[in-house]
């Protein structure tokens, strides 16, 4: 650090009353992160070369597994809509700190109502009257599911990290009670639903496996920078998140603030949720999320709670865990192996984020 | 005191200098020099480095250059402990007793023990500080439990404690101001007592006449530099507040006598609970009026606080009435009464009333974003926010003049004109102002009076919540006293005496 400091002083002195080296900010902005995620790759290559293979060359397969043609391009976009979807949905919640960590439960209620309708409507509706039937249908099982939490918090004051959490439970296994019983496809022998078809598929782009979803999704990014930065709602949800007591004096109607930012982001998570199954699950059974309530929460971190961020952070994480599967089946490298690699890069990015914050404030 | 060149210096600190993180200069080679059995007044404004120096002194911070010697030996204490062992004691501003231990307890709290693992026997601690008490006029239980004391008494836990832990060098960090006159003449009683007895107390205060009829010198810090050290029988108040400041200071605001007009605020019988749910407003009634201020003094923690909230909407009223500008808001949310004409300054700026991460413009428009000019078509509108900032920052003198600044970079005075000129620019009924000027330097302090002055000489009415009672007397044209939860009395501007008022602060009805 002295080496940073001392060199360019004389140079700042003259501007600036400070004597302390302070860089441009988009080298804080942007560099510290950077650097913090090479440290954490670098570890990870400590890990592969124990693990028996040659760091170098395993990061070259993840690179390509991820970028390296148009099947993997196609594969890691798949894969950004929902992580883009949970990121900007916990964006307007983090910002306004609701700790919503319930995304899991939110997208697993959304795919339930979404395929709920389209299962029973499939055979009766044209596909532009009954997908956006479905994706109305996933925001609000989403917004609802968020909505007990919400009201759990202002009625009974009970902690939306808790709640959230315990909800996550519930709707999983409700799901998959209602995938083996009573919405049970009675020509399988499999634990899930009849599938969807037809008119309750999400309709692709351009002869690709593109889905109009993963579009959606990055037309929600400006849409959510407006929301935030641009209207008076964002102003206030940001203003809540800033300082209750201070919101409370200016006016504004704290409780509901809080109720807003939750049921948002439950939104785009039951969006996320009924676009996936729609896509690319096509029935309700097990496995059907990726986890993506939880990689969400750190897309939206990761992306430091701006949508344009949080692009990154989801191409990012995308890309990571495309590119992990490949270095699985070419090194046979286990995946747990890239999954602590993708914890060491976020935990490094991070801390390094933090770290340099503190030293130029 | 001639004398002292003779005799050595029991502290000597010389060329000290502290650096903060992100470059504050807060001590910048200062010299200073304390001569066993005086009383050195540490005289400055709010951020001048006082308590940064004397924090350098008792261990608590380490100095970046500069040199402290100690009965003529160089020292340099690691911890408040090191100090401590080498016979120095501070009394902080905010007192560092455990509320629920006994005042014997917190005498041993942290101290060895002669009987090893057990405590220190209670009988004779308690006698010890008996003892102690008596010598000094001191006077406590030592059985009391600390939570029981009055704040003038735990004050006196703090200077008991620093004794009992063979104390020579006392420090003293601005201590009379959570005192009613009354405390505070008791206090510089036994000060000088304990000088007389040889220790050397250092005094830290922004208040000029405690320093003037007490200490034996006055150093005078400025922006962290020593401007200068007097003898106090060679100095006068006037010259000490101008080397304080840099220049004059206007020591009593000059005024019209007000011309009240129509009642603005009434409030009647007003019950209010505090946060534990206790009775902390007993029937609280008075009104203030067009073209008048209305001071309300008392010592911290009488009511004001709850006052001030349930006044705001921000806290529940159990009984009683609260009429603005004609208009019953009584339990009605801030933002009706925000628009039935309340302007708010809160006497906790940062937890109340500011968004410290959010721009100076964003701040300035925090009740009324939703409202033209600053959204239209449901978008914020950004040129007339900023407009309104540029417009705001000039009008009340804001620095720096970045509308774009965040407000938590701001000095503690600027932060406040914020409020202020937030307050004033929707044109209130009624203004309350808490503590305006804590924190707030003393230039600061003088526009926001004179501002104050000139709204009210313009029609505005203005009820003024403050502990200082100097700040009161020079403003109000009424003043009425709050004594736990009730009014003591009232009395006007010009009967006004600081006899009178200290009594009612105390809890004497005053009629």
């Amino acid at each position: 650090m002295d080496e940073i400091t001392s060199s360019p002083n004389e140079l700042i002195t003259t501007t600036s009353p400070s004597h302390r080296f302070r860089p441009p900010r988009l080298v804080r902005l942007i560099g510290a992160p950077i650097l913090g995620g090479i440290v954490g790759l670098l570890l990870g290559a400590v890990l592969i070369m124990l693990a028996g293979a040659d760091p170098l060359a395993a990061y070259q397969t993840m690179l390509a597994g991820a970028f390296g043609g148009p099947r993997q391009l196609t594969e890691t976009t798949l894969k950004v809509g929902p992580l883009l979807l949970m990121g900007l949905g916990l964006t307007i919640a983090f910002r306004c700190k609701v700790w919503n960590i319930g995304g899991e439960g939110q997208y697993f209620m959304g795919a339930l109502a979404g395929a709920g309708i389209g299962l029973l409507l499939q055979d009766s509706l044209p596909a532009v009257v009954l997908i956006p039937l479905m994706l109305l249908a996933g925001v609000l099982g989403g917004a609802l599911w968020a909505g007990i939490a919400a009201f759990l918090k202002l009625r009974f004051g009970l902690n939306e990290i808790i709640t959230t959490l315990m909800l996550n439970y519930i709707a999983e296994f409700t799901l998959l009670y209602l995938a083996r019983e009573p919405l049970k496809d009675p020509d399988s022998f499999l634990p899930q639903s009849a599938q969807l078809v037809g008119a309750a598929r999400m309709p692709t782009l351009f002869d690709s496996r593109i889905h109009i979803g993963v579009l959606l999704a990055l037309l929600l990014v400006p849409a959510v920078y407006v929301l935030l930065w641009q209207t008076p709602l964002g102003f206030r949800l940001r203003a809540i998140g800033s300082s209750q007591s201070v919101s409370r004096y200016a006016g504004m109607n704290v409780a509901l603030g809080l109720s807003l930012a939750l049921l948002l982001s439950g939104a785009f998570a039951g969006l996320a949720g009924v676009i996936e199954v729609s896509a690319l699950h096509t029935r309700l059974k097990d496995g059907i999320s990726g986890n993506y309530g939880f990689t969400g929460i750190l897309v939206a971190l990761l992306g430091r709670l701006h949508p344009v961020g949080v692009v990154f952070a989801a191409i990012f994480f995308a890309a990571l865990s495309i590119g992990a599967q490949t270095m699985h089946s070419v090194y046979g490298l286990p995946i747990a192996l890239a999954q602590v690699i993708q914890g060491l890069v976020v935990l490094f990015v991070l801390a390094a984020d933090a770290l340099a914050r503190r030293i130029w404030r | 005191m001639s004398t002292h060149s003779l005799t050595q210096p029991i502290v000597h600190m010389q060329g000290v200098v502290k650096r903060f993180p992100g470059g504050v200069l807060a001590c910048d080679q200062v010299d200073l020099e304390l001569y066993p059995g005086e009383i050195l007044a540490l005289l400055g404004e709010n951020g001048a480095g006082k308590t940064t120096l004397m924090n350098l002194l008792y261990g608590l911070y380490q100095r970046d250059a500069g040199h402290i010697y100690l009965r003529g030996q160089p020292v340099n204490f690691r911890s408040a402990n090191d100090a401590i062992a080498h016979g120095l004691g501070m009394v902080h501003q905010h007192f560092m007793l455990v509320p629920t231990f006994t005042v014997a307890e917190n005498m041993v709290l942290g101290q060895p023990s002669p009987r090893g693992p057990l405590l220190e026997n209670r009988r004779t601690v308690a006698q010890r500080i008996r003892q102690l008490s008596e010598q000094y006029g001191l006077k406590v239980d030592p059985e009391a439990e600390v939570w029981q004391l009055s704040v003038g008494q735990q004050q006196r836990v703090e200077i008991l404690k620093a004794l009992y832990r063979g104390a020579e060098i006392l420090i003293l960090d601005e201590p009379t101001a959570v005192l009613t006159p009354q405390e505070v003449d008791e206090l510089l009683i036994i000060l000088r007592g304990l000088a007389d007895d040889g220790r050397s107390i250092i005094f830290i205060s922004h208040k000029l006449q405690e320093v003037t009829s007490l200490c034996d010198r006055v150093a005078v810090l400025r922006d962290g530099r020593l401007v200068g050290t007097v003898q106090t029988a060679e100095t006068d108040r006037h010259q000490l507040s101008r080397m304080m400041v840099g220049r004059e200071v206007l020591l009593r605001m000059t005024k019209q006598p007000s011309a009240p007009g129509k009642v603005q605020l009434a409030v009647r019988d007003l019950h209010v609970q505090d946060n534990r749910g206790l009775p902390v407003l007993r029937g609280v009634s008075f009104e203030v009026r067009a073209g008048e201020i209305v001071g309300l003094a008392g010592v911290e923690g009488n009511g004001q606080r709850e006052l001030e909230d349930a006044l705001g909407g921000l806290r529940n009223v159990e009984q009683g009435q609260i009429i603005l500008a004609g208009q019953d808001v009584t339990n009605r949310s801030p933002r009706d009464i925000f628009t039935a004409g309340l302007g708010h300054v809160p006497s906790d700026r940062y937890e109340t009333a500011l968004l410290a991460d959010f721009s100076v413009a964003d701040n300035l428009v925090l009740e009324t974003i939703d409202q033209p000019p600053y959204t239209r078509s449901g978008l914020l509108n950004r040129t007339a926010i900023a407009d309104n900032a540029k417009q705001l920052v000039k009008a009340f003198d804001i620095r720096p003049a970045a509308i774009d600044a965040e407000v938590g970079n701001l000095s503690g005075g600027n932060a406040q004109k914020v409020v202020l000129a937030r307050a004033l620019s929707h044109q209130p009924k009624l203004l309350l102002v808490a503590q305006p000027t804590r924190g707030v330097d003393i230039g600061a302090i003088e526009y926001v009076h004179q501002e104050l002055i000139r709204y009210r000489d313009e029609g505005m009415a203005i009820l003024l919540i403050s502990t200082e009672l100097d700040e009161i007397l020079n403003l109000s044209d009424r003043i009425l006293v709050l004594y736990e939860g009730e009014i003591m009395g009232e009395s006007t501007a010009d009967t006004a005496d600081v006899e009178t008022l200290g009594l009612m602060m105390a809890g004497t009805r005053v009629d």
